[in-house]
Formats: C-alpha cells, structure tokens, sequence
C-alpha cells in the first residue's frame, strides 16, 4: 500500500470545523491519483459530532485521540502527538488548516520532524511524472502565485486557509477508526492553560461569515462603522476594518482585515473608504464578490472591485441601505413579520 | 535574564502601489524597514527589561544580507543591548525550515536565552513559521498570536488572541512568544538610543562560526523549492458608477446580492 495522505483537523469546542471536512475532500482527490488511503487525524477531549463523517467526505481511516489534555490548545501536546502519529502512520502528505491552530502546530512539527512546511496553499495537486504534491500559493502580497514541492523530505505538509476549497458531496463509504493512545511523555508541557474566553456574542470571527463590510480612514470618524453596522446587519454580515482604522482605535484588533490581520474570503465584500494598501488587498482579493466605495477615482482597491463606486461614501452607502430594506423585503421587515403571528 | 529578538529587514509596501496595467507592486524607490510585527516584540522586550531593570540583556538577532545591519542598528536604538547579524552567501534561498536551522544555531550559541520574542509574520514572505520551527529546534514551547504578555521572574502569562476568544497561558521560561501588533504601540528611537546604535559592535556569524552542514544550508538545505512563478490574470471587470450612474449601479448589486449571494 502506497504511503497515505493525511488530514489533521480542527475540532474547537467539542465540534468538527468545516475546514476539517474540505481538507478531507482535498486529500480524496490527491489519494485517488497516488492510490492510497485518506488519514484524517482528531485530537479532542469531548466531542458534538459524529466521526464517521469523514468516512462520507473520503476518508478511510479516522485516527482517533481523546483525553483530557485536548480540552484546550497546548502547543506542546498537540505537536508531540501530531509528531508521533505521522511517525507510526509514515504518510506522503500532511495537510492541516491555517488556523492558528494548524499555523502553530504544524511549523513545530516540520522543526521537529525536519521537513518542508508551505503556509496558505490556494491550490494542491499532484505532479504527474513524478507523484510530488505541487503546492500553489500567493506571494508578495498575492502579486505572484509560487508553485512549490519538497522534493526530498516526507511527509510534503502544508496549510490552507478555511474557504479555499469546496466541502465536497457526501458519499456512501465506510472506513476504521483507530484509537492513537497517547502517553505521559507526549502530555509533558511547561504550558499551563489558565482560561478561555469566547469572543461575545454579536463579535463572531469575520473569517466565517458569508457577507463582510469594512471600512477604512475614509470615514473620517469612529462614527462611520456606525453606518457600516447597519448595512452589515440588514445582510446578516460581520464588520471589518482596515490597519489605520484599528490604530487609531475606531475598531477592535480581531476585526482588521489584511495582512497584519485576519485574510478573509466571504461571498460578498464590501470596502468602504479604504484605498486599497497592498497589505488590505491582500487580506481580501480572493472574496466572491467585492464593492468597493471611494472618493478617489485612482483608489487601488478599484482595481480588484467588482463594483466600484466613486463619490462620497455618507451619500452612497445610505443608499445602499435603502435600497436593500426596498428590495430585500423578508430579511430587513422580519420582526414586523413575527409580531403579525401573535 | 537573557531576552532574544528575532527580526528580519522587508521591503516596505505600505507605500507601494500596484501597476493598473499587470496588478504588480511597483517596488522601485521602497526603502527597507523592520518587519512591522518585530517592532511589537522589541518593544515588548524594551518593557520587559523596564520592568526587570539592568540584569536584563536584549539580544536582537537577524539573518540576511549584509545591509541587514541597518535593521540591527535601528532595534538597538529602540534599547537592545546587543545585536548579531547572521550573513553568509550559503544562507541565500533559504526557507523557513533552514532560515529557522541558522537563527536556532545562533541562539544556541549566543547564550542561554529565557524568553525569544519574534513577529508573528513578515509582511513579505507571511508564513509565520519560523517561529514555531525554532521553538520546536530548540525543544522549546511556543505561544503565537500573543496579544499581551505578563512578565513574572519563573514563567509569562500571555494572551493568545485566536479565531473564536483569547486563551490565558502560563509558560515556564525557556520559551519562544510571537506577537501580534495589538500586543503594544512600538515607541520612536531616542536621540541618545540612534547616536549611540552607531557606533556599537555587531556580531557577524556566517555558516562557519555555527557549524551547520551545507546540506542543510541556504537553498540547498531547505525542504521546499519553488518550481514556478506566474503572475495572476486579472480575472475581475470592475464595473464603475460614479455620479448619477451611482443608484443604477446600486440597483444592480442588489440584484445580484438577491439572484446570488443570499440564495447559495
């Protein structure tokens, strides 16, 4: 049997995130050409979801490592248990999300295992000829699309961000679950978790919601998100915002978009009165659909815009709004809707 | 106490523009500057020996091209003791694994370091992996994504700021901390801080002083390789409105929020 593909997922308070499941449908098609076994690997202390989900998205092997020292992420324990699956399990290929889970984890494992790790591949693939994993991904701000392979070293890991690929169609497969016992070694840590706080309700992570409208300097005060607030809610949508918008403290740090923030790809992307530095664009480019609103004809951010509107954004953006309450009648007037029941 | 901090010298985009007709940086007459995230972990680094007082010695370590002394000069300015420029023709092409082989060899022979301070990415190569790697080469733990950091003489409490909350951790020392920019506002060199930088000593090591193979050196020692570049094609048509063409232009996106965004 060849040497399989491997997929460590993320499970974040006792249930299974989709990336877990579109990294599994990833590692079916590159399994399918090398023809060998699809190894989804979970760590967790107490679970919501059903295992053999994965065995409905491709896998064949579910490699299964429940304890209480799982309960939160420590850097030290996920790592040794990571390292020592992928030495018992020898697989081609490790693919993870580039959550800061993964982006913390697999990093120390490449340091520990000495291989080649690529961050953020857009795209995966096998090369015909020679069976190496081609790993795409955007460099220099997104400008250029590097193709990289490790050619010498196993396992060839990477990262790939949630979103990029598609949560493929379930299918009717079976497949086993192995249960990875670990030992008083792998669990040896100078980390102590003390506490975890979710973020309040109402301040979702940005990077799963399907809409995002964010704003920049040009909005000239704290006040605007005021405005991109409503035209975020009508859409059911989270706020975002650019770097000097979070430096000058108009928005908090987990809403800055780009670089330095969080990289984003919703459906739906709306940039207001943001010029479009490098370091935003590159945070947002590969959004579905993106809108952006300036008052500066030669703003960079029309360049990637899919509607680009020129003017005062206090004149348009209300426009916006009111236009989207007329036209998307059942989203803006459901709570009259609810009291026309009773 | 023995503080590291692992900087690295980028180009500076924040000025960059991209060119209308290919959508590529127009990178002529960008200066170089201090990874943005490394001025955060001087800075906490500068606290840090604030706090502790003169027992405390900040090590600023680089690898790159010879004028990556500059970047050095800047961070002892800004208060680092001392400075160690890792340079060396053989260390060219380097990934993150051999970039992270060279600054772990470095840190282990400059001395026994209690707390190692980096970015928590470069803005030019955005892996954020050197971190982790040198931690993990240095059999240490790591915290990214670090937001705050309580300095206490045995171990950090530090907040990692994640995608759904932030997580309390308490790590004993030797141990390696990443560093967001939310973590503190880096403070302008001194007058007194730039004048001396100037005139102080900076190590150089080059691959002989660290005794690293050459098979695990520059591009010859890193795992991965890069076998092709292409440029994107702009696949967008942007479609403008401005003036009276604005509500048209309005009318449409909501169409198309309707037809697709809110159905799929």
């Amino acid at each position: 049997m060849n040497p399989s593909v491997m997929v460590y997922t993320e499970i974040r308070n006792g249930s299974i995130h989709p990336v877990s499941y579109e990294l599994t449908g990833k590692a079916r098609e590159l399994a399918n050409k090398l023809d060998c076994q699809v190894v989804v690997v979970t760590l967790y202390n107490s679970l919501g979801d059903k295992l053999e989900n994965f065995f409905s998205y491709g896998a064949d092997k579910v490699i299964q490592s429940q304890d209480e020292c799982f309960s939160f992420f420590n850097q030290q324990i996920h790592t040794n248990v990571l390292s020592a699956i992928i030495k018992q399990q020898q697989p081609q290929i490790v693919l993870a999300p580039a959550t800061t889970n993964g982006r913390t984890v697999l990093p120390a494992v490449a340091g520990t295992i000495h291989t080649g790790l690529t961050a953020d591949c857009t795209g995966l693939d096998i090369e015909n000829e020679t069976g190496l994993l081609l790993q795409t991904r955007p460099a220099i701000g997104g400008n250029i699309m590097a193709t990289i392979k490790t050619p010498h070293h196993r396992p060839q890991m990477a990262t790939v961000r949630p979103k990029t690929f598609k949560i493929p169609e379930k299918i009717e497969k079976s497949g086993i679950i192995e249960y990875f016992e670990i030992n008083q070694d792998m669990k040896h840590s100078t980390i102590e978790v003390m506490d975890y706080r979710p973020l309040e309700a109402g301040s979702e992570n940005i990077q799963d919601k399907d809409i995002i409208v964010s704003g920049g300097k040009g909005l000239k005060r704290k006040e605007g998100f005021d405005l991109l607030k409503e035209l975020a809610d009508i859409l059911q949508g989270g706020i975002g915002a650019s770097r000097p918008t979070i430096e000058a403290k108009w928005m908090e740090y987990p809403h800055q978009v780009g670089l330095s923030g969080k990289v984003v790809s919703p459906k739906l992307y709306f940039a207001i009165g943001i010029s479009g530095a490098v370091q935003h664009i590159a945070g947002m480019e590969t959004s579905e659909i993106i809108v952006s609103v300036n008052k500066d004809p030669d703003a960079s951010i029309f360049q990637v815009s899919d509607y680009a509107f020129c003017g005062d954004l206090y004149d348009i953006v209300p426009k916006m709004i009111e236009l989207l309450k007329e036209k998307i009648p059942n989203q803006s007037n459901g709570k009259e809707g609810e009291s026309n029941v009773q | 106490m023995k503080i590291a901090v692992l900087i690295k010298q980028v180009p500076d985009t924040d000025d960059v523009k991209l060119d209308p007709e290919t959508g590529t940086m127009i990178r002529e007459g960008s200066g170089t500057i201090i990874n943005p995230l490394d001025l955060n972990a001087i800075e906490a680094a500068v606290q840090i020996k604030r706090q502790v007082g003169s027992i405390c010695e900040i090590t600023v370590l680089t690898m790159g091209p010879p004028n990556a002394e500059i970047a050095l000069r800047e961070a002892l300015a800004l208060g680092a003791d001392n400075a160690v420029l890792l340079t060396d023709r053989k260390f060219a092409g380097a990934d993150s694994w051999a970039t992270a082989k060279v600054l772990a060899e470095a840190l282990k022979k400059t001395g026994e370091f209690d707390l190692i301070l980096a970015g928590e990415k470069a803005t030019d190569g955005e892996t954020g992996q050197v971190g982790p790697e040198v931690a993990a080469m240095l059999f240490m733990p790591c915290a990214t994504y670090v937001s705050s950091i309580e300095y206490n003489k045995d171990n950090v409490v530090v907040t990692r700021t994640v995608e759904d909350g932030t997580e309390k951790q308490r790590i004993q020392y030797p141990c390696l901390i990443t560093v967001l920019s939310a973590l503190n506002n880096p403070s302008m060199p001194t007058l007194r801080g730039k004048m001396s930088s100037r005139r102080a000593d900076i190590t150089i090591l080059t691959s002989q002083d660290l005794q690293i193979e050459t098979e695990e050196l520059g591009l010859k020692g890193s795992p991965t390789r890069v076998v092709k570049v292409t440029t994107p094609q702009k696949t967008r048509k942007t479609k403008r409105f401005s003036g009276s063409q604005i509500e048209k232009g309005i009318l449409q996106l909501v169409e198309e929020i309707k037809s697709s965004v809110l159905k799929q």
